[in-house]
């Protein structure tokens, strides 16, 4: 008898430490509604999440949060396959909206829009297209990420440069006097590095400054047509063999880990480099005596400095969740209270992502961030194409460009006909159309 | 007839006991190869996305595998390359270290262990640990070769030697063949190799007369299990172009970006399947990209299998 009572003891402390467990990073109260959160945020940004939530269940006593990190689209897709998905869920990937959107996979968040007095005029034009798709507005914008230059002063100084670049033509002048090479002809420091696939270099990031765009009105590939996009890979093309192409692979492949402190920009590797807003707040941890500045992309066209490329994570309610009207009251809470915006913000470097938290007075003062601000604020930014098709569409011309700059492609113009045969025949098998 | 009846009875009863006898392998041959597979047939004929329910789209999807898809065929073409070059070598290397261990005099079980011990290693950590090793700029093999005056290659960074690197890291790991092949060429009973050496073979016709026809029916065994392998190449080139990409770090993005890299030389036909089902989420596509590698894998292993009547010696002809 006192084998099971210890039995049972154990057991009951087992599953309390469980219970716990679960509960990390939120506080309960008794008869609260429990709201799952997921989030792909881990780490430092997670805590400062929970720290968010924390906030909201203070003042919402009726409902008990758990949030959940480290989450991908994989499992969000898993989850609401299986039923088992949480209450609210959140992706880094705002290009796989067209899928959420399309699939009803994230419901249609429009009528609990309109009956909380929420409107699309509260968020900028590039955050409303990232989180709608086919005339569903299953996503809301939670914080933003806005692409600019990074340049190191020391190395701007030291090469005689005053500034950072606004036109291509000053960028690729500079890029090449900001270039050190050893003896042997290879790479010892790089003035920018146009490869794409290194760190954060994708052609929907690289194409915005160009003035390049994906559709047509009939929304019909046109890389081919569009000359934005052969000027652009025509340029890159031509820098990478300036580099030299085996150069540059082999000086990439001793390079540190992008999201370590050996981060090629942070340790002088690289000089100016295309790079997110939280960049700022890995400098300023990991080497807070780098003398840097930060700017928009150079562009092709004078109209065009200022902008750049945007995207963020997405927030949305999935179709299978349990308290849609808990979960929505979280959601607007999270994605427009400018309060909340404001601290998230301060505490992982994101871009606050409605009108009005952009200039919110909470948001600490910061000469390398207010840049991206901007930047978020231009109405020319523009962010990747939201297709039936998802990720694989931007993936396409990602591959395309990779093979172009390896020189497989010999012919750029019948090679972009083809890429918009793919992309459309991509998208109309998403739809399930199959062939076209 | 009540003899009959009674031997019905009996017989019945044998088959329900031979039938309970079977069922834990009925029930795992039902659950994880028999449902899924029909259930990849169905699917392979709708559009499926798994979030919405499939819908009919009859053979659209077949028909966008073997006539639009661009990748379709640098992935067939890759994976018929490893096949080609790594399953040959893989036999080759495993039967020749089999060879000279069963030969070897002293030493044996330190021989043996150093071959086998790189078959122990978890296949990730394998290809990690070659990415790092082959790392054109940090890594030490091009280190010593530059410090012998010769200009390394690229190796996992390279279209033209990321293949190659993945055979080489391969033959690495043929230990459990090897084995296999050692236990084959032990058994080969000595007065065979007596008998032919008193009738003046010498070792080469040894080798071709009575070692190779004595041991046929493992190096089918070999031949057919490294096919079917090579069909369903993954983890190896999933890792490494993930790493020597860069992108490994980037959780969320490792598997939309660096898929092939570089430049498609490690796209493999389960690298495309992988990424049209779990990255696009095209679940009817992959299905029927599935269905066409499981009609590749069986008509493969079905030709080698008449093939090998001609070479392979079983004890029971």
């Amino acid at each position: 008898m006192k084998r099971v009572a210890t039995a049972a003891t154990l057991i009951a402390l087992m599953l309390a430490a469980v219970g716990t467990a679960s509960g990390a990073g939120t506080h309960r109260s008794a008869g609260a509604t429990k709201l799952t959160v997921w989030v792909g945020w881990s780490a430092r940004e997670l805590s400062a999440f929970r720290k968010l939530a924390a906030e909201y269940q203070k003042a919402n006593p009726s409902v008990a949060l758990n949030v959940v990190g480290s989450i991908n689209d994989d499992k969000i897709v898993a989850a609401i396959r299986a039923g088992t998905a949480p209450d609210v869920v959140s992706s880094f990937n705002s290009y796989d909206v067209g899928v959420y959107c399309g699939t009803g996979g994230w419901i249609d968040l429009s009528s609990l829009m309109k009956g909380s007095g929420i409107t699309t005029s509260m968020f900028p034009a590039t955050t409303n297209y990232y989180t709608q798709y086919g005339g569903k507005k299953c996503a809301l914008p939670l914080l933003a990420d806005a692409y600019g230059l990074y340049y190191n002063k020391t190395l701007f100084k030291k090469a005689g440069i005053a500034g950072p670049p606004k036109t291509i033509a000053e960028l690729t002048a500079d890029a090449k006097k900001l270039t050190v090479r050893n003896s042997d002809g290879s790479l010892k420091q790089v003035g920018i590095d146009p490869f794409i696939g290194f760190y954060e270099n994708v052609p929907e990031r690289w194409i915005l400054p160009w003035g390049g765009t994906y559709t047509d009105s009939k929304n019909q590939a046109h890389l081919a047509t569009d000359p934005a996009w052969s000027k652009w890979l025509t340029w890159q093309k031509q820098m990478i063999d300036w580099y030299g192409y085996k150069n540059l692979v082999k000086f990439q492949a001793g390079l540190g880990d992008e999201f370590s402190a050996s981060n090629a920009f942070e340790v002088g590797k690289v000089a100016m480099n295309l790079d997110g807003e939280w960049r700022v707040a890995f400098i300023k941890a990991e080497h807070p005596t780098l003398d840097y500045g930060t700017a928009p992309m150079p562009a092709a066209n004078p109209s065009l400095y200022g902008s750049g490329y945007i995207n963020g994570t997405i927030i949305g309610i999935p179709k299978n969740g349990k308290h849609t009207q808990q979960a929505w009251d979280f959601v607007k809470w999270v994605t427009t209270n400018t309060h909340a915006l404001a601290e998230f913000s301060n505490a992982i470097k994101n871009v606050p992502s409605t009108v009005a938290s952009t200039h919110s007075k909470e948001i600490v003062p910061d000469a390398h961030f207010a840049t991206f601000l901007k930047i978020f604020a231009n109405p020319k930014s523009g962010t990747s194409p939201i297709e039936a098709s998802g990720v694989s569409y931007t993936n396409a011309v990602q591959n395309f460009a990779t093979k172009w700059q390896a020189g497989s492609i010999k012919n750029l113009a019948s090679g972009l006909s083809s890429l918009d045969k793919q992309l459309d025949a991509q998208v109309k098998q998403a739809k399930g159309g199959g062939v076209p | 007839m009540e003899r009959r009846r009674a031997r019905r009875r009996a017989a019945w009863r044998r088959r329900r006991l031979v039938l309970l006898l079977m069922s834990p392998w009925l029930v795992g041959f039902s659950v994880f190869f028999g449902y899924p597979l029909v259930m990849s047939a169905y699917l392979s004929l709708n559009h499926y996305d798994l979030l919405s329910s499939p819908r009919w789209v009859g053979l659209a999807n077949y028909r966008y595998l073997f006539t639009v898809d661009p990748q379709t065929w640098t992935a067939v073409k890759n994976t018929l390359w490893l096949i080609g070059v790594l399953v040959p070598l893989q036999v080759l290397s495993a039967f020749g270290l089999a060879l000279m261990l069963a030969r070897a005099r002293t030493g044996v079980g330190i021989f043996r262990t150093i071959f086998y011990l790189p078959a122990l290693a978890p296949p990730v950590a394998a290809t990690l640990g070659f990415v790092f090793i082959l790392n054109p700029a940090t890594g030490p093999v091009n280190t010593i070769l530059s410090h012998l005056g010769i200009n390394g290659p690229l190796w996992f960074q390279d279209p033209s030697w990321a293949k190659p690197s993945l055979v080489m890291l391969g033959i690495w790991g043929v230990g459990n063949t090897m084995i296999i092949f050692l236990a084959a060429v032990l058994d080969v009973p000595r007065t065979l190799y007596e008998s032919a050496q008193l009738d003046g073979a010498g070792p080469l016709q040894r080798l071709r007369y009575v070692t190779i026809p004595s041991i046929s029916p493992v190096l089918l065994f070999a031949a057919v299990l490294g096919v079917i392998q090579g069909l369903q190449y993954f983890t190896q080139a999933y890792v490494a172009a993930g790493v020597a990409s860069g992108q490994a770090s980037q959780a969320a993005d490792v598997t939309s970006v660096s898929l092939g890299y570089p430049v498609d030389s490690t796209l493999f036909y389960p690298v495309l399947l992988y990424q049209h089902g779990f990255v696009d989420f095209q679940m009817g596509y992959a299905s029927a990209m599935a269905m066409f590698l499981f009609a590749v894998s069986f008509v493969v292993t079905l030709a080698i299998v008449i093939n090998s009547r001609r070479w392979v010696h079983s004890g029971a002809r």
